[in-house]
């Protein structure tokens, strides 16, 4: 398991308190801003009271941040704006040098180190468990697997070692809603023992995790929520539920 | 407390609606182009499009060709599904429901119910709230986005006048709701009563917009929209993305074109470079002035 950066005071504290007031000075997250949800996460964020701020072009990297949020939307987009607007290698070199950063959906797929892109409308079926098997640690500079199959690459960060597949569950008719518990594993000084809700909108899926990746969420037996030393990665959308456990988890990280 | 991990959850209609309200949420900053081929789509995908809308012929051409307008193949809207990664949409006609029903069956992302083809029913809309799939629907005003809403639809988008190339009526019409938005936010709610009837909207519906100030769903421009420029007025105005529709594969430089409005999109506010995006863009699409023509698309389904 990663060490989270538990703070020495207990973190059942943090539970109970506003995890930004928490810190001796507030946070400033910056959120992708190029496409997709990250008006939801902002809102999320200025609830949890924190500053934030909107990366749409290279010159918002200047500005100072403690913590960095990708949001849902169309991963092709966002990562074909990040290189086109030349903000990836800054924001590589920031997250490989330990910026918490919290992935959502495109904002995983992102970060994931392989990605797979079946076809769009063939349904995949649900891997077996044994598909979970460790995947090759990459230490070297990381290189994009490409299955049969595969119409569109999404060239990221690169920084998770985790495979993911894109549209995992199919077409919008797919989206589903569920709820799972955080891993016993997680944050055992708390009692995070609650039920957390999961919104899967055309998700991707995990289909295989290095040593060293930890997963913080499952359901059906695969890992939604994973994480990676300062990276945070989930499958699903905590930025349309009330829950703010994700959100704790990597202000708790800064 | 329920620990929930059976991997067939059931999805009540309420959750389906949510579900298809917030896959428009994530379409938003983005554009969504017309393609009529899967290399179109293509070239849509890899200029940065969030979603396509496969059709057989874009407005514009719909336009010059005039006779009944249909939904398209399906066949042809399976290629374009086959053909890339990212949502793909379809239209069928105002009230529909059975062209409606097979696009469903094809597992469309998003129907758009849209007056750009000949209405099958001058009457009733399809009702939305029988479908698993989303809608998106045009809408000119509050009134025709809130009647929209509660039929069913999970994303509303400006009318315009398709395949003009001229901008003007998407601009009335975001500018009609976004002033019919506020006055209704800044109502006394003891007002919303008459105003709903005003209206022939749903109480309900209305006062979530006195309580919000914005529309319940996701609200796209479209209409006319041929420049960065057009994408970024658009956007300054209010609009939480845009539909091109003739404006890219009508133009010089379809990929060109589709990728800096992307950018445009995202930096709309952004002046210098909304500047140098528009260099060199090649031909934009001829147009014709919405007053200039006699099929007016716009007036479709109230």
């Amino acid at each position: 398991m990663a060490a989270p950066s538990t703070p020495s005071e207990s973190t059942s504290a943090a539970v109970t308190r506003t995890p930004c007031t928490a810190a001796t000075r507030t946070p400033t997250v910056a959120v992708l801003a190029l496409q997709g949800a990250f008006a939801e996460h902002k809102t999320k964020l200025a609830r949890l009271g924190c500053n934030t701020l909107e990366l749409r072009q290279a010159s918002d990297l200047q500005q100072p941040f403690d913590a960095l949020v990708l949001p849902g939307g169309e991963s092709t987009v966002q990562a074909k704006l990040l290189r086109e607007l030349g903000m990836i290698e800054v924001l590589r070199a920031r997250i490989a040098a330990g910026l918490p950063v919290l992935g959502t959906c495109a904002g995983l797929i992102l970060l994931a180190e392989h990605v797979i892109s079946a076809s769009d409308g063939r349904r995949c079926e649900p891997l077996p468990t044994s598909a979970l098997a460790p995947a090759r640690v990459s230490t070297s500079a990381p290189a994009r697997t490409s299955a049969p199959g595969d119409v569109t690459t999404v060239e990221g960060f690169n920084t998770l070692p985790i495979t993911v597949l894109r549209n995992g569950y199919g077409r919008q008719l797919g989206s589903f809603a569920a709820h799972a518990p955080l891993a016993d594993t997680t944050e055992p000084e708390t009692t995070h023992t609650h039920d957390i809700p999961l919104v899967f909108i055309r998700a991707p899926r995990i289909t295989s995790l290095s040593p060293g990746v930890e997963p913080l969420i499952e359901f059906d037996g695969e890992p939604v929520a994973v994480r990676f030393g300062n990276q945070i990665g989930c499958t699903f959308h905590p930025e349309l539920t009330d829950d703010d456990t994700i959100y704790r988890l990597l202000l708790n990280s800064i | 407390m329920t620990t929930t991990t059976t991997s067939e959850p059931t999805t009540s209609p309420a959750d389906r609606q949510a579900l298809n309200r917030q896959l428009a949420q994530m379409l938003k900053g983005g554009v969504i182009m017309d393609v009529t081929t899967p290399d179109q789509a293509k070239i849509a995908e890899e200029a940065g499009a969030c979603a396509v809308m496969a059709l057989e012929r874009i407005p514009a051409d719909i336009r010059a060709a005039g006779g009944v307008s249909r939904m398209s193949d399906p066949a042809m809207i399976k290629g374009i599904q086959e053909a890339v990664t990212i949502p793909v949409m379809a239209k069928c006609r105002i009230g529909h429901f059975a062209e409606a029903q097979i696009l469903q069956a094809i597992e469309i992302d998003y129907i758009d119910e849209s007056e750009v083809l000949s209405p099958a029913d001058d009457t009733y809309h399809i009702d939305k709230t029988a479908f698993a799939v989303p809608f998106v629907c045009g809408a000119r005003n509050l009134g025709e986005a809130l009647r929209r809403i509660q039929e069913g639809a999970t994303m509303i988008r400006t009318k315009g006048e398709p395949g003009t190339g001229d901008v003007v009526q998407a601009v009335r019409h975001m500018r009609m709701m976004n002033a019919e938005i506020a006055r209704v936010a800044n109502m006394r709610a003891d007002e919303l009563f008459e105003e709903a009837k005003r209206l022939q909207v749903p109480y309900d519906l209305l006062k979530q917009v006195h309580e919000s100030g914005r529309l319940p769903v996701v609200n796209f421009a479209a209409g006319g929209i041929a420049t960065p420029a057009d994408a970024a007025l658009m956007m300054q105005l209010g609009a939480e993305g845009v539909f091109v529709g003739s404006g890219i594969f009508k133009s010089g430089n379809p990929a060109r074109r589709a990728a800096a409005i992307v950018k445009a999109v995202t930096n709309y506010a952004d002046a210098e470079m909304l500047a140098s995006l528009s260099e060199n863009l090649g031909e934009a699409m001829v147009g014709i002035n919405a007053d200039e023509i006699e099929l007016i698309m716009e007036a479709r389904g109230q």
